[in-house]
């Protein structure tokens, strides 16, 4: 809270994109003060608009994925978008320097891809949450690389990091190609050598696409580890303790995979470590249990989790909705988890329950992250597809939205329209266009004033624009804008009053171009048809007055009183020669 | 990416791309494009590089992703983008300033030229700047104020001044002569006017028969004058013949929105590009015509129908003369979609050679090298 320099006290309050402070019953106290407050700028970040303009078009295209297949075709469709998805959170990743937020939602993302989307069973699990781990422990790849660039990588300080790390992420092939180097430089321990390459070498890798059953790989998986074991029991690496904690750690024993809590750095490392060496073939409702009881020794140190860890928790124990929650509050900005939401709904794993103000998850999700993109001065367009996608509110956000947008010139309204057009919303096109018009006839461009209303239809406004027209006319004896007036073509139908004006520049054409009789003809339709404003009958018959072959052309303005008595006089004496001319000529027999 | 297309997120609404012109003796293929943004709190002008010099052989046409060489701050939308000479631009904004930028290729920086603030303008209010055109050194700028402004590159003042040469806003401009220019307005008129007259008023006005629709582009055929294809409001195509009369030779169901840009490919003009709103970007390309040239629609199965308004005159058609008979019966006129997939609208595009640069309300530029043409 601030106070004012007057005395007053403040509250303030955060909208979507703005924010609002009114003034409260408090008193106040103490001196003035005024903390400047600024919200979260990632919106405004130019690597981050990458990621919402890619992932607009990702979320555009899910969308219009066939209804006609049913959801199991689909699958690899959506596993396919996941991974597009997580493909551009990489791409900002790798531009953004402050990258941790990042990293936490593509990891989130990636194992909800792997448990929800994917949803492997026993065999495959464990081979993706191997992937899973793999891609984001990317510093093994580099200390190796230092390692083998080295002189002697062998002698290398981090060289048995190295081959440990390669253990723990199942890569045996790797760790054997740098145990040959480590075995060369020690030809007495060869035996060891070559009895710890044939161990890393037969150990069985579960193949999805393989003939061989999951419980025929679990039968070959166990005799592999009763070999493990008889060479652990036999003392057979005792010589070399390097040896034998990469034999430990093979044989899957938890101390062991505990003292190196350094090179797994993270819990889920060591769970999926454990599972590999100890339960490969883990099914994915056994999985929350080892989660749990693997957070749990991983983090004897500190007695909370962070929220990250609650999250991956709550994702192996497929409790989505808990992951979405956690999510929503321990992140600052809705993209992750509306997007996340909606891919998760599309595969059908979302429970429809109702929040409390009527409106399921996703659609939730979506809306608020579409509305905060609508405060962004350029990124509302993206919002629109959104609000598209949001059957029950969607479009009452978008019609409250799209009025707010400022229009600051005619291509950015044109833009605007279109959207309004194209969803019908009738009552924002004629509001734009009549914004757009009033603001032209303020500048006197009449054309553009009557281009808008043309496209909203608006009868009414063409009328305002044909009597500054004809007031024109009036008050300085031309017409101006005739480009515009000459031309009207079908948009004359559209009022009355343009189409009178239409009409009478007819007339004065003709007149010009000395078709008298055509002229007289019009000018009497455009009296009889009764279009003519009644301020404009005495112009009209004043116009009468070269066709009633009067000598003089008489162009009065209106202001003064004598003028119009002088006119009316002029009109009776033209009329009444009129008259007396066609009497005689009535009256003539031919002879 | 599909269709030979590289593409590039940008973090700016992109409201035109332009080729930087390659000179006429080197069979070069372009190789440095500008573009402008819009909508943005701070909008920019940008040069980019596609990698052609230097690169040899034939490659796949997406290794050239666009690379940013530099870039500078532009007060307002860029409405309109031109290049003047190999160094230099000219811009039209939103504010109504008319702004010549100079690349300064050694350095890669960018500083401006000279730039004519409010050159459009209302008594009270900025009037946006809508199309600019220029023949070294001269430039000529068009406004929402229906003014039209002649200005020489290198001289402070307007040369001359064009007053309510419209009631409407003129949305794009283009050359028919050294002379005389073509504008196209905001109620469906072209209209000619003609440098050599001190008159201001246009020497000829076209408009179509029906309604009033808005023209948002127009392109010049490049090797005949008299020849102008307009795309508007309703995403219409319509070729023109200005000395036959007034109304077009050819009227084609092109886009479903607003058509942004039309482009004749300035050596083979036998092929056209439109850009629109909904978010596609349109390859036309008339074939050689048969001897007996038949107007009707021809049956063609796509979203195209072509009609004409008036028979095309003499007895041997040329090859020009295609656009004007627009017939989409087989073989005359295909039409294809080159984009891969539904994007934002597509503001702005340039074809030079065999490469095509479009720019997007996605924030995106695609970059295709190796066009059909």
């Amino acid at each position: 809270m601030c106070q004012t320099s007057a005395g007053t006290h403040l509250g303030f309050a955060w909208g979507p994109g703005d924010i609002l402070v009114y003034e409260t019953l408090y008193k106040a106290s103490g001196c003035p003060c005024i903390h400047e407050v600024r919200k979260d700028e990632d919106i405004y970040s130019p690597i981050l608009r990458k990621l919402f303009n890619e992932s607009h078009h990702i979320f555009v295209g899910l969308q219009t994925i066939g209804e006609d297949l049913p959801s199991k075709n689909k699958k690899p469709q959506f596993v396919s978008i996941s991974k597009n998805y997580r493909s551009v959170i990489r791409a900002c990743m790798e531009e953004l320097q402050q990258v941790s937020i990042l990293l936490a939602i593509e990891l989130i993302w990636n194992l909800c891809e792997v448990l929800f989307i994917d949803a492997a069973p026993a065999g495959s699990l464990l081979l993706h949450l191997l992937d899973w781990v793999r891609l984001h422990k990317a510093d093994v790849d580099e200390k190796a690389r230092e390692v083998l660039q080295s002189e002697s990588p062998a002698e290398h300080h981090d060289y048995w990091n190295v081959v440990v790390s390669y253990v723990l992420q199942g890569r045996l092939e790797e760790a054997r190609q740098m145990l040959v180097k480590q075995a060369t430089l020690q030809p007495a321990a060869r035996s060891m050598y070559k009895l710890m390459d044939t161990l890393l070498s037969k150990m069985p890798f579960y193949n999805p696409g393989g003939t061989q059953t999951l419980t025929e790989f679990d039968v070959k998986w166990r005799h592999w580890h009763e070999e493990v074991d008889r060479c652990l029991q036999d003392n057979s690496f005792a010589s070399n303790k390097h040896l034998e904690v990469i034999c430990k750690i093979l044989v899957g024993d938890e101390d062991t995979l505990l003292e190196h809590k350094d090179l797994l750095s993270t819990w889920y490392h060591f769970l999926v470590t454990r599972l590999l060496f100890c339960h490969p073939t883990v099914k994915p409702t056994e999985l929350h249990y080892y989660a749990q009881s693997c957070l749990t020794m991983f983090l004897d140190s500190r007695s909370v989790p962070e929220p990250l860890d609650s999250i991956l928790l709550a994702a192996f124990e497929f409790d989505i909705h808990q992951v979405i929650k956690d999510c929503s509050i321990a992140l600052n900005n809705w993209w992750f988890v509306a997007h996340l939401t909606d891919l998760l709904d599309h595969c059908k794993l979302l429970q429809s329950h109702n929040l409390h103000f009527g409106s399921n998850l996703r659609e939730f999700l979506l809306l608020e992250y579409a509305s905060g993109l609508f405060t962004h001065h350029s990124l509302w367009q993206l919002a629109v597809d959104y609000f598209d996608h949001c059957p029950e509110f969607g479009r009452v956000y978008l019609e409250l939205q799209i009025e707010r947008v400022p229009l600051d010139t005619e291509r950015k309204a044109l833009k605007v329209l279109r959207i309004c057009e194209q969803r019908q919303m009738s009552e924002q096109v004629r509001s734009i266009c009549k914004i757009m018009a009033m603001r032209a006839l303020r500048n006197n461009r009449l054309g553009s004033a009557l281009s808008w209303s043309i496209r909203a239809k608006d009868a009414a406004f063409a009328t305002l624009i044909s009597e500054k027209f004809l007031q024109d006319y009036c008050a300085r004896g031309t017409f101006s804008d005739l480009d515009l007036i000459d031309n009207l073509g079908p948009a004359m139908l559209l009022s009355d009053r343009l189409t009178f004006l239409g009409k009478y520049r007819e007339f004065h054409k003709l007149y010009g171009e000395k078709r008298s009789g055509e002229a007289a003809k019009l000018l009497l339709s455009l009296m009889t048809a009764k279009i003519a404003p009644r301020s404009f009958w005495m112009t009209l018959l004043t116009d009468a007055l070269p066709l009633l072959e009067q000598k003089e052309v008489v162009h009065l303005s209106f202001q003064d009183e004598d003028t119009e008595l002088t006119k009316v006089e002029l009109l009776r004496l033209a009329l009444a020669r009129n008259l007396a001319r066609a009497i005689v000529k009535e009256g003539t027999v031919e002879a | 990416c599909a269709n030979g297309f590289a593409d590039e997120y940008v973090s700016q609404k992109i409201s035109k791309t332009r080729w930087r012109p390659v000179s006429h003796s080197s069979l070069q293929q372009p190789d440095i494009f500008a573009t402008g943004s819009w909508d943005n709190e701070d909008n920019k002008i940008s040069f980019w590089s596609i990698g052609n010099n230097g690169t040899t052989g034939m490659d796949d046409g997406f290794e050239g992703d666009p690379q940013l060489l530099c870039e500078h701050k532009h007060d307002g939308d860029v409405l309109d983008l031109q290049f003047l000479d190999q160094d230099r631009i000219v811009t039209a904004s939103s504010t109504g300033a008319v702004t010549i930028f100079r690349h300064h290729q050694n350095s890669q920086t960018i500083s401006v030229s000279q730039s004519w603030a409010r050159a459009h303008r209302y008594p009270c209010d900025n009037a946006p700047c809508t199309g600019v055109v220029c023949s070294s050194p001269e430039i000529v700028t068009v406004g929402e104020d229906g003014r039209i402004i002649v200005f020489r590159a290198d001289q402070e003042g307007v040369v001359r001044v064009i007053e309510n040469a419209d009631s409407s806003t003129i949305h794009a401009v283009t050359y028919l002569r050294t002379s005389e220019i073509l504008t196209v307005n905001s109620i469906g008129q072209l209209k000619l006017f003609d440098f050599r007259q001190q008159s201001n008023s246009p020497s000829q006005i076209l408009s179509l028969s029906g309604d009033r629709v808005p023209l948002h582009c127009v392109d010049r055929h490049p090797n005949q004058q008299h020849i102008v294809a307009t795309g508007g409001q309703d995403g219409m195509l319509c070729v023109w013949d200005v000395r036959q009369g007034n109304t077009p030779f050819s009227l084609m169901e092109a886009h479903s929105a607003e058509m942004w840009e039309v482009h004749f490919h300035p050596s083979n003009p036998d092929h056209l590009f439109t850009c629109s709103e909904d978010g596609s970007l349109l390859h036309w390309e008339t074939s050689s015509p048969s001897d007996m040239p038949s107007f009707l629609q021809g049956g063609r199965n796509n979203s195209m129908i072509s009609r004409s308004a008036m028979a095309p005159a003499g007895g041997n058609q040329s090859l020009i003369n295609a656009w004007l008979s627009g017939d989409s019966s087989k073989g005359r006129l295909e039409t294809t979609h080159m984009l891969p997939s539904q994007t934002l609208s597509v503001n702005s595009l340039d074809v030079l050679g065999q490469c095509l640069v479009c720019g997007t309300d996605g924030e995106a530029i695609f970059v295709n090298r190796q066009v059909p043409v």
